[in-house]
C-alpha cells in the first residue's frame, strides 16, 4: 500500500513556469495515449476559440472590405460608403451614450443596495431580480419598448418639448408613437443595467472590511463610509463595468430595430421620430433580409465597423479590470 | 464641585448622545410624503403616477430637512444618499414589473392548443400559430449547445488543468472575455460570411444559426465552467494522482464530476441566453411561415425572429392579429427562458458539492 502511494507521484517536478501549483504536470504523464489524446483535445478546443475569433475578424474583412468602394445604389443612394455608415455610427454612439448616462448612476445605486444597504437575505433575492432583467430576450424588450414604454413616454416628451424646447435635444415635434431616440436609449439603459450592476456589486462586496469598519469607527455615516472606502477601492472596477455595459449597448440590435424608425441621418434631436438616426446593428437587422449583391457587402462592412468599436471598448474594459485585479 | 451624580442636569456638560430622529421617523416621513402626494394630485387632478412622483419629491425634501434641523448636516446628507440609493432600486424594478405584466396580460389571451399546434403556413389573419417557431428554436438551440458545450468545457479544462501560468492560457482567458462582448449581430454576419464561402450568396440555413449562436455561447460556457473547475480542491486531484490514476482519468472521473452541478448550471444559463437571441438568426437562419425540421436545408424560423417579423412586417390588413401572435410568442419565449433560469438555480442549489468547511 505505502509503496504505491509513494511511487506514483511522478509529477513533483514543479510544473512549468509559475511553479507554485503542485498539481500541474504539463501533460507530461510519460507517454500514456489517453493522456496525450485528452490534452490534445483540450488544447485543440482552446486554440479553436482563438481561430474562431480570428475567423470573425477575417471573414468580416473579406466580405466587408470590397464595399469600401461602394457608392450610389450599392451604398443605399449615398455618395460613398462613409456617408452611409457615418450617420449610423453616430446613431449607435448617441443611443449608447444616452443609455450610459441613464444606466450608470442607476446601476451603481442598485449595486450599493445589494452589497451594502439591503439585509443579506433580501439582498440575494434582489440580486436574482436584477439577473432576471438580464435574462429577458432583447426582442421582448423591443416589443415592450414599442408597445408600452414609448406610448407612456409621450406625455413626458411633450412636457420636455414645451419646457426644454430651447435645447436642441428636445426640439420635437413629438410623435404620437413615442418611437424616438430617447426611448431607444432608455430601453438600452434597462438592458445594460444588469451587466454594470453585476460587476459593480461584486467589486463593492470585495472592499476590505477593515477599511469600512475603520471609517465607521471614526464616526463616519454610512454614505461617508461608502464615499471614503468603497468608491476609491472600486474605481477602476466601476469604470470597466461601465465600459462593458457600453459594449452591450453599442451592439444591441433588436430593441433599437423595433423602437427606432429606420432612417440614416445625423440628428441631435432626441424626442422626434423623423429626425432620429438609427444604429448600425438595427440597420443591418432591418435591411439584411432584402439586401442582395453589393448591398450585402455594404451592410457587412458596417458590421465590421461595429465589431471594431465594440472590440476596442471591451478590450479596454477588460484590460482595466485585469489591471485593477493585480493591484487589488 | 464634584457633582458626579448631577451631571445630566447641568446644561454645559457634553451630551453622550447626539440628537437623532425618533425611531420610526423614516416611516413617519414616508406616510407623510404619501399623504402629500395624494393630496396634491387630488387638488390639481393628476394621475396616480404624478401622485407617486410628488410623494417621492416630498420625501426627498422633507426627511433631510427634518434631519438637518434635528441631527445636523452630515446625517442629513446620509439620509439623502440612502433615499436616492433605494430609489434607484425601485426605479430599476419598474421595467421588470411592467414588462412582465405587459407580456402576461397581452400574451395570455391568445394561448391555446391551436396556437401551439399550427404553423403560419397559408395563414393570413386568424388561425396561425407558433408550432414551426417552437421547433425552430428547439433545433437551432440544441445544435448550438451540441457545438458549444464540448468545446467550452474542454477549453475550461485546458485553462484550469493544463494551462496554468502558460502564456497561451492567459491569451485565451482574455480573448474569451472579449468574446463575451461580441455583438450578436456580428456573430450572425460571421456565420453568414462563413456559409457564403461554402454555399454561395444568399444562403439561409438553420445550422448557420447554430454556428452563430455558438460564437455567443462558447465564451459563456467557458467562463462558468472555468469558475467551477477552479473550485475543485487540489487535494482531490493529488489523492487521485497518488493512487496512480493518469491525469486524464483524474479529470474525467474526479475533477469534472465534482464540478458537474456548477457546469450544468452554467450551460443551462447559456442556453437560456442564446434561446432568446434574435439578430444572428434573422441574418443566417432567415424567416419562413412553414415548419422546417431539417437544419441543413432551407430557412428556419425561431421564436424571437417570429416575434420580430410579426411586429416589423405584418401583412397590412392583419396588423392586430399579428401583434397578438407576437405577444403570445413573447409570453412563450419569456416562460421558456425563465424556466431555464429557475432550473439552473435549482440544479446549482441542490447538487452543489458540500463544501468541506
Amino acid at each position: 500500500m505505502a509503496g504505491t502511494v509513494q511511487e506514483s507521484p511522478t509529477e513533483p517536478d514543479p510544473g512549468g513556469p509559475g511553479g507554485s501549483v503542485v498539481t500541474t504536470d504539463d501533460g507530461g504523464s510519460t507517454g500514456r495515449v489517453g493522456d496525450r489524446v485528452f490534452a490534445g483535445l483540450s488544447v485543440g478546443s482552446a486554440v479553436l476559440i482563438v481561430i474562431v475569433l480570428a475567423g470573425v475578424a477575417i471573414f468580416l474583412l473579406e466580405q466587408g472590405l470590397p464595399a469600401l468602394g461602394n457608392s450610389g445604389e450599392s451604398a443605399y443612394g449615398k455618395d460613398n460608403i462613409w456617408a452611409y455608415v457615418g450617420p449610423l455610427l453616430f446613431g449607435t454612439l448617441l443611443a449608447a451614450l444616452i443609455a450610459m448616462i441613464i444606466a450608470t448612476p442607476l446601476a451603481i445605486g442598485v449595486a450599493l443596495v445589494i452589497s451594502h444597504y439591503a439585509p443579506r437575505r433580501i439582498a440575494t433575492a434582489f440580486g436574482w431580480l436584477i439577473d432576471l432583467l438580464a435574462a429577458i430576450p432583447s426582442v421582448v424588450y423591443g416589443l415592450w419598448g414599442i408597445n408600452f414604454l414609448a406610448l407612456n413616454l409621450v406625455p413626458v416628451y411633450n412636457w420636455m418639448g414645451d419646457n426644454l424646447g430651447w435645447l436642441p435635444f428636445f426640439e420635437g415635434p413629438v410623435p404620437n408613437s413615442g418611437r424616438t431616440m430617447m426611448t431607444g436609449g432608455i430601453v438600452l439603459a434597462v438592458m445594460a443595467l444588469p451587466i454594470i450592476t453585476a460587476i459593480c456589486r461584486e467589486i463593492f462586496a470585495q472592499t476590505p472590511k477593515m477599511h469600512q469598519e475603520a471609517a465607521l469607527a471614526l464616526g463616519a455615516t454610512r454614505w461617508e463610509m461608502i464615499r471614503m472606502t468603497v468608491f476609491p477601492y472600486a474605481r477602476s472596477g466601476m469604470f470597466s463595468a461601465v465600459l462593458l455595459g457600453l459594449g452591450r449597448a453599442l451592439g444591441e440590435t433588436m430593441a433599437i430595430a423595433l423602437v427606432l424608425p429606420p432612417s440614416v441621418l445625423v440628428s441631435l434631436n432626441l424626442i422626434t421620430a423623423e429626425g432620429a438616426s438609427s444604429t448600425i446593428a438595427a440597420n443591418i437587422a432591418n435591411n439584411f433580409g432584402n439586401a442582395s449583391g453589393s448591398k450585402v457587402d455594404t451592410l457587412i462592412f458596417s458590421g465590421l465597423v461595429l465589431f471594431v468599436i465594440t472590440f476596442a471598448v471591451n478590450f479596454l474594459g477588460r484590460a482595466i479590470a485585469a489591471r485593477g485585479q493585480v493591484k487589488g | 464641585m464634584t457633582d458626579l451624580t448631577t451631571t445630566p442636569s447641568t446644561s454645559d456638560a457634553l451630551p453622550l448622545q447626539a440628537p437623532s430622529l425618533p425611531r420610526y421617523g423614516t416611516i413617519f416621513a414616508i406616510v407623510f410624503a404619501i399623504a402629500v402626494g395624494a393630496l396634491v394630485s387630488m387638488v390639481i387632478g393628476a394621475g396616480s403616477v404624478a401622485a407617486l412622483v410628488i410623494a417621492w419629491l416630498a420625501l426627498v425634501v422633507a426627511l433631510p430637512l427634518w434631519s438637518l434641523a434635528v441631527e445636523g448636516g452630515r446625517k442629513a446628507v446620509d439620509r439623502v444618499a440612502t433615499l436616492l440609493i433605494w430609489s434607484t432600486f425601485g426605479l430599476a424594478m419598474i421595467p421588470l414589473v411592467s414588462l412582465i405584466y405587459t407580456v402576461v396580460s397581452k400574451g395570455s389571451g391568445i394561448l391555446s392548443g391551436q396556437f401551439f399546434n399550427n404553423s403560419m403556413r397559408n395563414v393570413l389573419g386568424e388561425g396561425g400559430g407558433i408550432y414551426h417557431a417552437i421547433f425552430g428554436t428547439l433545433i437551432v438551440t440544441a445544435l448550438a449547445a451540441a457545438i458549444s458545450v464540448p468545446i467550452g468545457i474542454l477549453t475550461a479544462i485546458y485553462l484550469v488543468e493544463y494551462g496554468k501560468g502558460k502564456k497561451l492560457a492567459r491569451v485565451i482567458t482574455f480573448l474569451v472575455d472579449v468574446m463575451t462582448g461580441i455583438p450578436s449581430i456580428v456573430a450572425g454576419l460571421f456565420a453568414y460570411a462563413l456559409f457564403v464561402l461554402i454555399f454561395g450568396p444568399g444562403v439561409r440555413l438553420g445550422i448557420g444559426g447554430s454556428v452563430a449562436l455558438s460564437v455567443l455561447m462558447i465564451p459563456i460556457v467557458v467562463r462558468s465552467s472555468e469558475e467551477m473547475l477552479k473550485l475543485v480542491p487540489d487535494e482531490l486531484r493529488e489523492a487521485s494522482y497518488a493512487l496512480g490514476v493518469p491525469k486524464w482519468r483524474t479529470i474525467v472521473k474526479v475533477v469534472v464530476p465534482t464540478a458537474i452541478a456548477g457546469i450544468v448550471t452554467g450551460v443551462t444559463l447559456a442556453i437560456a441566453r442564446v434561446a432568446g437571441e434574435t439578430a444572428p438568426l434573422l441574418i443566417i437562419a432567415g424567416f419562413t411561415t412553414d415548419t422546417n425540421l431539417n437544419p441543413f436545408s432551407d430557412r428556419m424560423t425561431t421564436l424571437p425572429v417570429y416575434i420580430f417579423q410579426s411586429i416589423a412586417s405584418p401583412p397590412g390588413l392583419y396588423r392586430q392579429e399579428y401583434e397578438d401572435y407576437a405577444w403570445g410568442a413573447a409570453l412563450t419565449l419569456v416562460t421558456i427562458v425563465m424556466l431555464l433560469n429557475v432550473l439552473a438555480r435549482v440544479i446549482g442549489a441542490v447538487f452543489a458539492p458540500k463544501s468541506g468547511r
